[in-house]
């Protein structure tokens, strides 16, 4: 199992019965195929749907019917459609339950940064910036440092910010860290290494729950 | 009443240098493919484009930026093209990002006669900058003001010669708002139906908002990202 997996299915468990959620593109997306049996989720699609399906065999992929990421979906029985306003308005509205997006960098006072890198790379922050307004719980999903080790926690973000003091939970292959008023605080970790460790792979300053426990994925 | 005309080069005809057009769509997902082929016919040039995405090299809006007809767009999201990537770096297009929410909300206003809204999104970053900003309750909100432009360019499913249309699936996204928020709303739609045919109770965008339409020939609806089951798979998922 790569980090990446590890991230979905340990995400996947958070997800509880009858939530509305919406998923980031990328390792985000992946969440959906972890869930836990026998609950309801409802997932939305910023471009305009709730009730987002498993992705079709590539000969019946519809070309009217993509997610956010632009790749194929398939409908569930009770799916609706909605324009793009409407479908903002939910999400500003409050009525997403749980939205889960991928990040460059976090920060201890619950910033983020992931939509673009000046100079470098334009794309865009799409629907980032209301989902993390508005979502009841924002988790960011990512790796935890990037490919050339550098810590994606850091003490303050020094890339454009997406929403200020909006992320609630960061989940990486290392652990779970939860934003509190008083800064990082490390809940879950990963099998095989130490508080320590995952200390010295961030550079923001983590505080160590005197409830750690491991980070259990199934 | 009939709104359809024979072509998409008609419907665009009139259509000035310089003009602002709202292009619905989201990514390749239900974007005027006939119209903005006729746009290029056309070669106009400075416009002003306001689209959630900018298609991608070879198609969609990539086409119209190809050939230079853009002379600054907003949008949400222009990920998938390198080309516009590279023109915004060297300073060749005036490229201005804002939220999807806003965007749509931005348009929705535009079209709904109010001039400006108070939202959270984009409060503390440079989304907020140089905007008024105020304390409502217990949160801060930031004044986003209405677009329209003049003219919108739509896709539907299908639609009658009064105008009335719907849309298919996720193809529907910022279609119907944008619909509202211009002078002259063109809308192409795969099927032209009847007085009646539509359900009154089904239809999303009354005719009241639609100016001209034609119907549009050899869609060919590529899909950006062939992200299917059997590659999720093995990318590890269960599905």
């Amino acid at each position: 199992m790569n980090g990446k997996e590890r991230i979905a299915r340990r995400i996947a468990r958070e997800v509880k019965d009858g939530y509305y959620v919406n998923l980031g593109i990328g390792l985000p997306t992946m969440v959906a195929a972890y869930l836990p049996l026998g609950i309801d989720v409802i997932f939305q699609s910023e471009n305009g749907m709730l009730g987002v399906g498993i992705p079709p065999l590539e000969d019946v992929a519809d070309p009217d019917l993509i997610n956010a990421g632009k790749q194929p979906v398939t409908e569930i029985a009770g799916s609706s459609y909605f324009a793009s306003d409407e479908s903002f308005a939910m999400i500003r509205g409050g009525h997403m339950d749980m939205s889960v997006l991928g990040a460059m960098q976090v920060d201890e006072q619950g910033n983020l940064a992931n939509w673009t890198i000046p100079g470098k790379m334009v794309k865009g922050m799409g629907g980032a910036m209301d989902l993390v307004a508005g979502a009841r719980r924002v988790i960011v999903a990512m790796e935890h440092q990037t490919k050339e080790g550098e810590s994606r926690i850091l003490r303050q973000c020094t890339l454009p910010l997406t929403g200020t003091h909006v992320v609630h939970d960061i989940v990486t292959e290392l652990g779970w860290i939860r934003v509190t008023p008083d800064g990082l605080m490390l809940t879950e970790i990963a099998e095989g290494i130490g508080p320590a460790e995952v200390q010295a792979r961030t550079e923001a300053k983590l505080a160590i729950s005197p409830d750690l426990t491991a980070m259990v994925v199934v | 009443m009939n709104k359809v005309v024979a072509s998409a080069e008609e419907a665009v005809q009139d259509i000035a240098n310089g003009s602002t057009i709202m292009l619905g769509g989201f990514g390749l997902c239900g974007i005027p493919e006939n119209l903005i082929a006729a746009l290029v016919k056309r070669g106009l040039m400075g416009l002003h484009t306001i689209s959630n995405n900018m298609g991608v090299d070879g198609f969609g809006m990539g086409l119209m930026l190809e050939a230079g007809m853009i002379a600054s767009h907003i949008g949400s999201y222009v990920g998938e093209n390198r080309r516009l990537e590279q023109m915004v770096l060297k300073g060749e297009l005036a490229l201005t990002l804002i939220p999807q929410g806003t965007l749509a909300e931005r348009i929705r206003a535009g079209g709904a006669g109010i001039p400006a809204f108070y939202t959270p999104t984009g409060l503390g970053t440079v989304v907020a900058e140089g905007k008024e900003t105020r304390e409502i309750g217990d949160r801060t909100y930031v004044l986003e003001t209405a677009l329209r432009a003049d003219v919108a360019l739509v896709k539907a499913w299908k639609g009658d010669r009064l105008g009335n249309l719907v849309y298919r699936k996720t193809a529907r996204n910022f279609n119907p708002v944008m619909a509202t928020a211009a002078r002259v709303t063109i809308a192409e739609v795969e099927e032209l139906v009847e007085p009646g045919e539509l359900d009154p109770d089904h239809i999303v965008t009354p005719g009241i908002y639609v100016k001209r339409m034609v119907v549009g020939r050899e869609y060919k609806k590529p899909i950006e990202s062939r992200f299917i089951r059997e590659k999720m798979a093995q990318a590890g998922g269960a599905a």
